[in-house]
């Protein structure tokens, strides 16, 4: 069938109460009963949760052909746990397992020959990059994928969707009863927010550190209470590559053009006023609008009332100078926010389930007054894709894109108008993630296009100097310097189901045709 | 006046988004002897089909002693370039010998005759010398420039932070242009991790007299507006000469007082040069 933003979802998907999507608010105050965990009682304070090697816990756990297991990505490119514990489960002999992550990227290039050989055979993710999107999408992986947003996978793991037989969690520090941090070791990633939630609902919790500290590892992100077995390894990531010395400042012009005009629009928006709140991303742009910001917010004496997401330096700089009053982490990008967040009194780590997800009784995003996003590609109905390449090939993720533009009472998209040869803006996205409807201003380097659905802001921008422009607009200027850009072939073959953030189907990546697979 | 390689289809095909005052597409120096033809369709391509909104559209030939200054000349004009750079001029025949063959194009490919401008970089010590000769020998220029690197080769000198090696080239060339009632711009900065040596070097040839500035980034752009744009108390006071110039002609008064200082009608052409200025620079909010 159609759906909400006329894509056509195959009937065959749509079985055991899978409908397709219908609307951003869809499921507001639905009733449902939350999936439980099997525990297995720690009475005998004689025993011991320390394992020797990741195979013995692999085999206390119970691991078997079929299960999910499931992986946080706070360590990012500078992550080793996915690819050591995949490769043991292989060594092991064991088959067809399904990967629960909360986003795989380069550093998992690695899984790619245990999809081929059978190993693994489902993919639940939030992000897919590098070699591991293309086998995807050349339709090698046995089973859909599923691609979910931060807050959707939440989701499904608390309604049961996807059900984590094992956990296995990174921690930059451990102790042996299973406290674990996203600090005080030798690799940090500041907060273990995407883990929060596996450790509550998986069958089995297995903590991986190669940092054990002494007895309790307080405040833990990773309780005790929920944690099966803890494994000392060498190295559970590179600390260059988890974590940025410093993100670099944009210097390209046109994301400085972009980043001014994405500023403008906020400032100039009812909302900007003291106490608002405020997530941004840490691509160009998105970092550039957070340092534009300050000068607005000291000239006019206005202050952030809280910020949200992955935090950087830029946003720990402002609250350090006390123009935020409280910062959210559901994940950290640079050394000065992994250094801050837990030490400064108002930098708080919270989970993904606090941040992003739809079933809860109110997750922060629905407080968000501000989010800037970026895209791969902006259709003239507002609707984004961040999740597939102009090719067709998986290699994005909606991350909390989704999530935060349902949230947010202004979500600004900050893109250029073309990417190399191909327009950013056109007729019809390539896959959508995020709806329209969630979308309220697209911001170019050429002008800016307000969603019609928001007359308030309309009327509001029409006062600035900005350049307002419709989507049709922006998307013929970018015709026109490119041509209209030909349909990529697909096969009918569903390689990825594209859910949206409350279990509806918004999407699905179908198998690309032709040559340019290979 | 932003320098872009005309080869290079990624950044000549938006540039229009940074908003130089005047874009120069290079045919020159920064296109490898062996590339020449295939910048020229570039070139020819891009401003065919490309709307530059407005942006003046220069093209930087090569030289007259090489193969290809015919060709550079044919593409340029038939594809309605607005002006023509012509590199190295040391003397009028320099520009004479361009502007016939500019008119030859013109005929050929229908354009009016006498609509493609010229503009002479100025870049030797003989150049410096013939400045004033120049810049009045052809209808066609609408202003000179000065280009530092050829200079400072035969000048025997580097660039310097005072930029006092210029000094000379400098004067000459912007004093040669107001004789004449054309523009002048000033050279490259080549630097680009140095924006404060930038910014200096700008206040400096703003201070001089000069027009603009040529750039070799876009990043260079704002900087180059912030300067030359009027601050909005030199636009509050021009508005003010010319409203109170306006109001006491009709009562028949000349010279009067504003703020402190004598004010006569010499001022006007200023005042009204500021206000212009304010407006092509978009920062002007008033009624004039």
């Amino acid at each position: 069938m159609r759906n909400n933003v006329g894509r056509e979802i195959p009937d065959e998907l749509l079985i055991h109460g899978v409908e397709a999507f219908q609307g951003q608010y869809y499921l507001h105050n639905k009733e449902y009963k939350k999936a439980s965990p099997k525990v297995r009682t720690f009475v005998d304070p004689a025993q011991d949760k320390l394992v020797p090697t990741l195979k013995e816990a692999i085999e206390k756990c119970g691991l078997r052909d079929g299960m999910t297991i499931s992986f946080h990505h706070h360590f990012r490119d500078g992550d080793y746990i996915v690819n050591m514990v995949v490769e043991t489960i292989a060594s092991m002999g064991i088959k067809d397992i399904t990967i629960c992550s909360t986003s795989l990227g380069d550093a998992h290039d690695p899984i790619v020959k245990y999809i081929e050989s059978g190993v693994v055979t489902g993919i639940s993710t939030s992000g897919v990059r590098g070699r591991i999107g293309e086998t995807i999408s050349k339709g090698r992986l046995k089973k859909v994928a599923m691609i979910r947003s931060h807050g959707g996978r939440v989701r499904a793991i608390e309604t049961g969707d996807i059900h984590i037989d094992v956990a296995f969690i990174g921690a930059p520090s451990s102790d042996a009863y299973g406290n674990a941090r996203g600090k005080g070791g030798k690799a940090n990633c500041g907060v273990l927010s995407y883990s929060m939630v596996d450790a509550k609902y998986a069958d089995k919790v297995v903590v991986i550190t190669d940092c054990l500290v002494d007895y309790p590892n307080f405040p833990p992100s990773i309780e005790q209470v929920d944690v099966d077995y803890v494994v000392v390894v060498d190295k559970i990531g590179n600390p260059q590559k988890i974590a940025n010395a410093l993100l670099r400042f944009t210097e390209d012009p046109r994301e400085l053009i972009i980043a001014e005009n994405a500023t403008k629009v906020l400032v100039n928006t009812p909302f900007f006023k003291d106490g608002f709140s405020f997530q941004t991303g840490g691509g160009g742009p998105s970092l550039a609008v957070t340092r534009f910001l300050r000068p607005y917010m000291e000239a006019k004496n206005i202050k952030m009332g809280f910020a949200i997401g992955g935090i950087t330096k830029p946003m720990v700089d402002l609250l350090n100078d006390g123009l935020i009053r409280t910062i959210v982490d559901a994940q950290d990008f640079d050394l000065t926010s992994i250094e801050s967040v837990h030490n400064h009194p108002r930098h708080f780590e919270i989970s993904t389930s606090q941040y992003a997800n739809p079933f809860n009784k109110g997750a922060f995003v629905n407080k968000l007054d501000f989010v800037i996003l970026g895209a791969l590609e902006i259709d003239t109905d507002f609707n984004v894709n961040v999740v597939t390449g102009s090719d067709g090939i998986l290699r994005g993720a909606p991350g909390g894109h989704v999530d935060t533009a349902a949230g947010a009472k202004c979500s600004i998209i900050v893109a250029p108008l073309l990417r190399g040869r191909i327009p950013t803006i056109r007729k019809r996205v390539t896959t959508v993630t995020t709806p329209g409807e969630s979308i309220d201003v697209v911001v170019t380097e050429v002008g800016i296009a307000i969603n019609p659905r928001r007359q308030d802001l309309i009327d509001a921008l029409k006062k600035t100097r900005l350049t307002i422009r419709t989507m049709e607009d922006l998307k013929n200027e970018a015709y026109s310097l490119t041509g209209v850009p030909e349909d990529i072939e697909f096969e009918d073959k569903v390689v990825a189901l594209i859910e949206y953030r409350d279990g509806t189907i918004i999407d699905v990546v179908k198998r690309i045709k032709g040559k340019s697979v290979d | 006046m932003l320098f872009l390689n005309a080869q290079r289809a990624s950044l000549i095909k938006d540039a229009y988004v940074y908003k130089p005052d005047s874009i120069i597409f290079d045919l020159e120096d920064a296109v490898a002897e062996n590339q020449k033809d295939s910048a020229r369709i570039s070139l020819y391509n891009a401003l065919r089909t490309i709307d530059y909104r407005g942006i003046e559209r220069v093209v930087r030939i090569n030289g007259w002693d090489t193969p290809h200054a015919r060709e550079d000349i044919r593409a340029a004009v038939a594809a309605g370039a607005d002006t023509l750079r012509v590199p190295k001029t040391e003397v009028p025949d320099d520009i004479l010998v361009v502007e016939k063959e500019i008119e030859k194009a013109e005929k050929e490919f229908g354009v009016p005759v006498g609509k493609t401008l010229m503009m002479a970089a100025i870049e030797t010590p003989l150049g410096v010398i013939n400045a004033y000769n120049i810049a009045k020998c052809s209808e066609r220029l609408m202003g000179i420039s000065i280009g530092a690197g050829d200079y400072m080769r035969t000048m025997h000198t580097s660039r310097s932070a005072s930029g006092i090696e210029m000094l000379g080239a400098r004067a000459q060339l912007v004093i040669a242009a107001r004789a004449v009632g054309i523009m002048c711009f000033d050279t490259v900065y080549t630097d680009l991790s140095d924006m404060e040596g930038f910014a200096n070097e700008v206040k400096l040839i703003k201070q001089m007299g000069f027009d603009g500035k040529s750039i070799i980034s876009p990043k260079q752009i704002p900087i180059v507006h912030q300067i030359f744009a009027p601050t909005q108390q030199e636009i509050a006071r021009a508005e003010k000469y010319i409203r109170t110039l306006g109001a006491n002609s009709r009562d028949g008064i000349g010279v009067f007082k504003v703020e402190g200082q004598m004010v006569d009608v010499a001022m006007l052409e200023g005042a009204e040069r500021t206000i212009a200025l304010a407006k092509a620079a978009d920062v002007y909010e008033g009624d004039l």
